[in-house]
């Protein structure tokens, strides 16, 4: 087996074994496929892109090919243990609409997404007045498909407002490394953020 | 003639099968003696693992692939997918394709002789459900000595037989490919398929469906029943591609002759299906698809129907479909989901309508070919 990503990793050391995951954007399925090895997870991939979809079924990941902006109403209410949502928050119209559905289908969300409130991001437009272009931002501004990119002080209000309660989180380097620094100043430092929430019980 | 393409199975010879067992049908009747005509391609493995069942659609047969003699100007109706080195590799797979009860192309039908009366069956012929042929097609299996198929698959009507193998029979098939299918047809379906059979069942030549007696057959009505149906299996998009509004002569004649290339189209089509087609089939094949509903027993709900379903499916449906659109097609997926089934679904960009089922569209074939890659890798492994 490839040795996996450090965010398929991390995200691997959250989930129960034997969990069912709905993995939202599963690109070429490899999160799946590295869940089901690694943790015996079962579950499906929503996927948009046709060269995606094939290489899923290709390696035996279930994938149902479907628009994410469509909504997820075929799915009913708690039916995946963890619903995961990679690098693909910042692509979607709706991502707070898309919270909100990923917490009624399943109990915990896992979300991954490029932070906009990296230094080097904020140095970009700050100082130098351009939109910014980096490892994990690969687009120029006409052609990006993100569409909705946030810091993690934005997502962590997006939460609060959405009572959302997050379990956990982590940030990461564009090559998926954990580092001490980030951790320190992870809004500055982290390029990409990783965070596990479910619905906030209320008191 | 042309060589026969490397890729093509090449030249076959339909077998023929007797069932002197009664076979007990949905309607309640029986049909007490049958034949089942079919062709295999491929070989069997010593295990009898690789065999893979194809179902055929209202006009379909089992001529799946392959030509029957040198002269034959045509292949099979899925050479596109069946053959060395396509979806459904022959060198892997042992493919068995059967022609349905009530056909016209060798199964007993309707123009079968009645051992009964010792005339045509005509309107005698019972009617024939898809349950009826998933359990003709499961007696075909014994006598080929197959327990379990690696895969069923089938497109439009194929398809729901496909889905009806999965539910009847869920120790006996291992995968499924449903292509172009719907749970259920539309109130909107069934009312095509009823001006269809109107056409025939109106046409003076019909006899009460006794027109064999009579050397003559509905051809007017069977005629419009395939215009109709035509309408159906293509989109708008490409009608408007193949034909707009081109003028046949070049200009309007101002008479009810052909003038638009579109009314040509039809006619030939007409044409070519009278003659070789059954009127008494085309009701049997139309009352099949409308009757079929495997959640009609539940109260509409087909994932309790498809609980003891234990099958992996690939299902796929065509964007410019509007007969049996996508969204019919991801009923099937959410009912395999809802019962937590390995299931995938891929939705082919074509602007072929139906059709496009019976089309050779890369993105199409690749899909199939990675997903009974998937299927084979499983017999080996």
């Amino acid at each position: 087996m490839i040795p996996a990503r450090v965010d398929f990793r991390i995200i691997g050391d959250w989930i129960r074994p034997g969990s069912r995951v709905l993995d939202l954007g599963c690109g070429d399925g490899s999160l799946l496929a590295y869940l089901a090895e690694s943790k015996g997870a079962s579950g499906y991939g929503l996927e948009i892109d046709d060269a995606h979809v094939e290489e899923c079924v290709r390696r035996g990941v279930n994938v149902i090919q479907t628009d994410l902006d469509a909504g997820l109403s075929e799915f009913d209410e708690r039916s995946f243990d963890y619903v995961v949502l990679s690098l693909t928050l910042q692509a979607v119209r709706y991502p707070d609409r898309l919270l909100r559905e990923m917490l009624r289908v399943g109990t915990e969300g896992i979300v991954t997404f490029p932070n906009f409130g990296h230094w080097r991001t904020r140095w970009q437009l700050g100082v130098l007045g351009r939109m910014p272009v980096s490892a994990a931002l690969p687009h120029e501004w006409y052609n990006t498909p993100n569409i909705h990119l946030c810091t993690l002080l934005d997502f962590a209000r997006l939460c609060e407002r959405e009572q959302i309660e997050v379990l956990e989180s982590q940030v990461v380097d564009h090559a998926h490394r954990p580092r001490l620094a980030l951790r320190l100043l992870p809004n500055l430092l982290g390029e990409i953020a990783l965070y596990r929430f479910r619905r906030a019980r209320l008191p | 003639m042309k060589p026969i393409p490397p890729d093509s199975v090449g030249l076959v010879t339909p077998a023929r099968l007797r069932f002197a067992k009664p076979l007990a049908l949905a309607s309640g009747g029986a049909l007490a003696d049958y034949e089942i005509v079919y062709e295999t391609y491929g070989t069997l493995n010593a295990e009898a693992s690789n065999a893979v069942l194809v179902c055929h659609a209202l006009s379909g047969s089992h001529h799946v692939a392959g030509y029957h003699s040198a002269d034959d100007k045509r292949p099979g109706w899925w050479e596109h997918h069946v053959g060395p080195g396509k979806s459904l590799d022959t060198r892997k797979f042992f493919v068995v394709a059967c022609n349905n009860l009530g056909s016209c192309f060798g199964s007993t039908g309707p123009a079968s002789i009645n051992p009964a009366t010792g005339r045509a069956y005509g309107p005698e012929f019972p009617m024939v459900t898809v349950g009826d042929w998933v359990a003709s097609q499961a007696r075909l299996a014994d006598r080929l000595g197959i327990r379990k198929w690696a895969a069923v698959v089938g497109g439009s009507l194929g398809g729901m037989q496909a889905l009806q193998w999965a539910i009847d029979y869920p120790d006996r098939v291992a995968h499924t490919v449903i292509i172009a299918a719907a749970p259920k047809l539309t109130a909107q379906n069934i009312a095509f398929n009823e001006v269809a059979r109107q056409a025939i069942l109106t046409d003076p030549d019909f006899h009460e469906g006794r027109f064999y007696d009579h050397a003559t057959e509905p051809r007017r009505g069977l005629r419009i029943a395939r215009m109709l149906g035509h309408i159906t299996y293509l989109s708008d998009d490409i009608m408007r591609e193949k034909f707009g509004r081109g003028l046949r002569g070049g200009k309007l004649n101002f008479d009810y002759q052909v003038a638009f290339e579109v009314e040509s189209y039809l006619r030939h089509q007409a044409d070519s299906f009278v003659g070789h087609f059954d009127a008494n089939t085309y009701l049997l094949m139309t009352k099949a698809l409308d009757y079929f509903d495997p959640a009609g027993a539940a109260d509409g709900n087909l994932a309790a129907v498809l609980a003891p379903v234990k099958a992996d499916t690939l299902v796929i449906a065509f964007t410019s479909d509007w007969r049996f659109a996508p969204a019919r097609s991801r009923e099937i997926v959410k009912a395999l989901h809802d019962n937590d089934l390995n299931v995938s679904y891929a939705e082919i960009t074509a602007s072929h309508g139906h059709d496009a089922f019976l089309m050779r569209i890369p993105r199409y074939v690749d899909i199939f070919t990675a997903y009974m890659d998937r299927v084979y890798a499983g017999l080996t492994s």
